[in-house]
């Protein structure tokens, strides 16, 4: 059984020491880890689920703009991150697990090795207390 | 293939009459079979060798882990470099932004060092590597980056029927969970995976080690732990600590053996040691 790259062992290890949620994912969008601040936003918990993929996770969330319509999973920014190997940010609403609406910003990036191979993304959320 | 340890200590050499059982020169371990020599990192105890009748043909292969002094202060003292008729291989990881020539040229150039590379009479060959894959004659040989500061990999070695993993430094715990249980997410487990023999770093006891996290070595329960999951069939303790004595290495031994339950034999590496993997 291969183990994940270095970069996304520590990774995790970084994810676990944060309190703002963190997803990481794979190069497929799998979502491979993701900590406990970001169980709250997926309802679900890391050792429960396992990885996950895209098309599960990616339903997971009800994201909106701020016109309330419906934004596709081409729109967030992780999405983006894996199709282009880029940084993204943006800020939109989700629907929590409550039924209320929560502001909050995502901020992805690639990971890239030192070999120069791209292992994975990470999505960091920022819960956006200013409405 | 004979493995043959001719430095063990970590961070730095010593000589004192209560090191002398396990040996103060740093890492260095000599592979070889049919003739066919791999020379595992160029601490301190690079020095001692010199090869002559036993080579086959007229080349021998280095493989560093890394560039931290422990692993490097025996290159420039290594016989093979100055002889016209060698040839003479080295493997190093690769780095984001400085060639393996330039990192190697750093410790082998004034004022460090007195000669420059490229004034060594030998053939010199530098090879970068990372995650990879070669062979050089008998041995099937792959390295993995692993965690510890700076560029750093594990080699393992097979021939067919054997496998040898050598990961001198390492700190697969580092993080607030400690090493995982899943193999996916541990540093190293490709490289030790069912291998007759691991070489580990184990320079720290578990309370040493909390005051010394990301420094990039593991305390010895770590070091155990990593062992049981990789379900090696035998472990070798080692890159000792340079302030550790003979008797506390003993200690620290016996304790292990009376505290613990592995379904693995393990010792504390020492010098001069000798050890036969397959054919
Ligand atoms: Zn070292
Ligand atoms: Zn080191």
């Amino acid at each position: 059984m291969p183990s994940y790259e270095i970069e996304i062992i520590l990774s995790r290890q970084l994810a676990d020491s944060l309190s703002m949620p963190v997803f990481i994912t794979d190069t497929e969008g799998n979502l491979i880890y993701y900590n406990e601040p970001a169980e709250e936003i997926l309802g679900k918990r890391f050792e429960e689920s396992g990885v996950m993929p895209v098309e599960e996770w990616g339903k997971i969330f009800k994201p909106v703009d701020e016109f309330k319509n419906p934004l596709s999973p081409e729109d967030l920014p992780l999405v983006k991150t894996l199709r282009n190997v880029y940084p993204y940010h943006k800020t939109f609403w989700i629907e929590s697990l409550q039924g209320k609406t929560q502001k909050i910003s995502v901020t992805s990036f690639p990971i890239i090795g030192r070999s120069g191979n791209f292992s994975g993304g990470i999505a960091i959320f920022w819960k956006d207390e200013r409405l | 293939m004979n493995i043959k340890l001719w430095g063990v200590r970590g961070s730095i050499p010593v000589s004192d009459p209560d090191t002398r059982q396990y040996g103060g020169h740093t890492s260095c371990v000599v592979v070889s079979q049919d003739g066919h020599f791999l020379v595992l990192d160029g601490g301190s105890g690079m020095q001692k060798l010199n090869f002559g009748q036993e080579l086959t043909g007229k080349r021998v292969d280095i493989l560093l882990t890394h560039f931290h002094l422990d692993h490097l202060q025996g290159l420039g003292f290594f016989k093979s470099l100055f002889n016209p008729s060698m040839e003479v291989h080295i493997w190093g990881p690769a780095s984001s932004t400085h060639s393996l020539h330039a990192r190697l040229s750093r410790y082998l150039s004034p004022p460090l060092f007195p000669v420059l590379i490229r004034d060594l009479p030998c053939q010199l060959h530098l090879h970068e590597i990372a995650n990879s894959e070669f062979e050089i004659g008998p041995f099937r040989i792959r390295s993995r980056y692993v965690i510890h500061p700076g560029p750093t990999v594990g080699f393992r070695i097979s021939n067919g029927n054997g496998a040898f993993a050598y990961i001198p430094d390492h700190e697969p715990a580092l993080g607030l969970a400690g090493i995982l249980d899943d193999p996916h997410w541990i540093s190293g487990y490709d490289l030790a995976a069912g291998a007759d023999l691991l070489y580990h770093d184990a320079q720290y006891t578990d309370e040493e080690y909390r005051y010394k996290q990301g420094w990039g070595h593991s305390g010895l329960s770590d070091t155990m732990k990593f062992a049981t999951l990789s379900g090696v069939k035998k472990l070798l303790l080692a890159h000792h600590d340079p302030g550790r004595t003979d008797v506390q290495i003993q200690d620290l031994l016996t304790e292990l053996l009376l505290t613990g339950q592995y379904d693995f034999p393990f010792e504390m590496a020492g010098e001069g040691m000798e050890y036969k993997i397959g054919t």
